[in-house]
């Protein structure tokens, strides 16, 4: 079914939490209404911070609140907070362990044609090298709440990065949301895709598309970037020989070269292929455009997933 | 409490231990240790409201030393008001020691891991917003070297520390005049600084740095003004109390040779017997 943009369930799951807990708080750089908080702002005016536009604000003040005790969800766009705010997180938050919340939002290329100062291309990669942060880009609503949820009693750093489309539910109810753990939305012998945040209805939908060409594909939700769920890594490559990872991120530092990591150091040399943005400056459009520009689509990965089967079949000959 | 003269007297012992920790570890902020020490003498022998047995209380003040790099001052004051045995700091800059040159949590008594500048300030806010809210009563402390203050997150933080009124916090500039490079006014312009403070919302006032009664006196009285941040220009000395080392730009981070130390702590022994002859 469809469900709402995460951005807003992001907004509904902090203004439960922190109206039932009064040290739940919001940071905010101008940002209140582009984290759909504004409401939260109206309800819980004692538990709105307001930065003005100064992101590395945002951060060092985060910090000191959550050292006294507060639960402390920083909010501002994924390009700013992560670039602009980086030392902040590197050193008041994560260094010193004081655990804020930081909330991405729009991240990837959400803000399509604002161009390049509006995506964050870049913030797993540099949050992936920063010790003592946990990396959770959910795919729907459901692993939105939940990833909420665990970062509201989190004792140390966490970073949550955010899309703003309506994205449909794929997040099995009866399967738990468990950080660190990728979540198996499709089971599949012949290759596994790997998806994060927004990508993850393309690697479903090409799983679809798949299995009408008679290749069976097993998808996964990896939600947690970091710490990566290693084991259903290497899962995937010894059960289904072939992996494609997808993320909306640049192809250098992501999810895509962490489970190449992981495949290469543990042996396992199969069929693979990342796909992410080219380093490149990204052609202007929409989200779905740029996607589809760079072949995060159902066709895009299909063909993918054809040409790593031409190679397999190449070596076993 | 310490009398006024002991209170002297310990910034001279003060002095002799940071530059022997200094000499030891091989390394250290030899200036910026000497112009920030009395500040910090006063600071938690007078003013702070913790103890090594407060830690956990939520209520205690907090002291955030933005200028990270003057840690050989901070763990010598540390050591002294018993939050970890002085002998620990043998392990200065040592491999695996949890004493490194610049604050951690790893250290008793510190509150927040500093080093990069122009980081304390915003931090420092942060402690003193969640006061505010919870309704406690604990005042939030930082100090910040001026060659910093050519960070742009200063003057972020300072336009929040305003707009939120908290006067709960109190910046102590450590205004020696120097910077790595030579003159802070050289390297890039500060004055008017205490125009540009009070512009910025503060209620600011001026004092020796390096006179432990004025200090007092000042610090004892915030906030300045209610509903307001207080800021305390304190006026410091690069070096001081080594006759050799003070306004001298080149001993930001130069280790003393055993021959400069003797004639350094030499030149201590002598202030302090002349302090304790004084009536
Ligand atoms: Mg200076």
């Amino acid at each position: 079914m469809m469900g709402k943009p995460n951005l807003d369930v992001f907004a509904e799951t902090l203004l439960e939490l922190a109206s039932a807990d009064r040290d739940v708080l919001a940071v905010t750089s101008d940002s209140r209404g582009s984290g759909r908080l504004t409401g939260f702002g109206q309800r819980l005016p004692e538990q709105i911070v307001e930065t003005g536009i100064a992101e590395q604000n945002v951060i060092g003040i985060a910090a000191g609140l959550a050292s006294a005790g507060k639960k402390v969800f920083a909010v501002s766009p994924a390009c700013f907070i992560t670039a602009r705010s980086l030392e902040q997180i590197k050193n008041d938050v994560c260094y010193s362990d004081h655990p804020v919340t930081v909330v991405g939002i729009s991240a990837g290329v959400s803000y399509g044609a604002l161009g390049a100062t509006h995506h964050s291309l870049h913030d797993c990669a540099v949050l992936r090298a920063i010790h003592n942060i946990t990396i959770l880009a959910p795919a729907d609503n459901l692993e939105t709440r939940e990833a909420v949820k665990y970062a509201c009693c989190a004792e140390h750093p966490v970073y949550i990065r955010l899309g703003k489309a309506a994205m449909p539910d794929v997040h099995p109810e009866q399967e738990p949301f468990v950080v660190g753990r990728a979540a198996r939305l499709r089971e599949g012998r012949d290759v596994t895709l790997i998806a994060t945040g927004e990508t993850v209805p393309v690697a479903l939908g090409a799983a679809e598309a798949l299995a009408q060409r008679g290749t069976s594909a097993r998808v996964l939700s990896m939600h947690t970037v970091k710490p990566l769920d290693e084991a259903a890594v290497l899962a995937a490559a010894d059960e289904t020989g072939a992996v494609v990872t997808l993320e909306e991120h640049s192809v250098y530092g992501g999810l895509g070269e962490a489970c190449a990591a992981v495949l290469m150091r543990a042996g396992r040399c199969v069929p693979f292929d990342i796909l992410a943005f080219p380093d490149e400056a990204l052609v202007a459009g929409s989200q779905r455009e740029i996607f589809a520009h760079y072949g995060l689509t159902v066709e895009g990965v299909a063909h993918t997933v054809s040409r790593l089967q031409q190679r397999r079949a190449l070596r076993a000959d | 409490m310490l009398t006024d003269k002991e209170l002297k007297v310990k910034s001279l012992v003060y002095r002799a231990s940071t530059l022997q920790l200094i000499v030891r570890a091989g390394a250290g902020h030899t200036g910026g240790d000497l112009s920030l020490i009395d500040i910090l003498n006063v600071l938690y022998n007078r003013v702070l409201r913790v103890a090594p047995d407060r830690m956990a209380d939520p209520d205690r003040d907090r002291y955030v030393q933005s200028k990270g790099h003057c840690v050989e001052a901070l763990y010598t004051v540390l050591a002294d008001r018993g939050f970890f045995p002085a002998e620990e700091l043998e392990t200065l800059g040592r491999y695996g020691s949890h004493f490194i040159g610049h604050p951690t949590r790893a250290v008793p008594g510190i509150e927040h891991n500093t080093g990069a500048l122009g980081h304390g300030l915003a931090v420092a806010v942060g402690m003193a917003l969640a006061a505010r809210m919870d309704g406690r009563p604990y005042r939030v402390f930082t100090v910040l070297g001026d060659g910093e203050l050519d960070e742009g997150s200063n003057w972020e933080a300072s336009l929040a520390a305003a707009h939120y009124r908290l006067d709960n916090l109190v910046v102590i500039i450590d205004r020696n005049g120097l910077q790595i490079t030579g003159p802070t006014e050289q390297v890039n312009g500060l004055e008017p600084l205490g125009e540009k403070f009070r512009a910025f919302g503060y209620a600011v006032r001026q004092v020796d740095g390096n006179d432990v009664v004025a200090l007092s006196s000042a610090l004892e009285s915030v906030p300045f003004e209610a509903g307001k941040p207080s800021l305390l220009m304190a006026h410091t000395v690069k070096g001081k109390g080594v006759s050799f080392m003070e306004n001298q730009a080149g001993w930001h981070h130069r280790v003393p040779t055993a021959e400069e130390l003797q004639q350094a702590l030499g030149e201590l022994a002598a202030a302090r017997r002349a302090l304790e002859e004084a009536q």
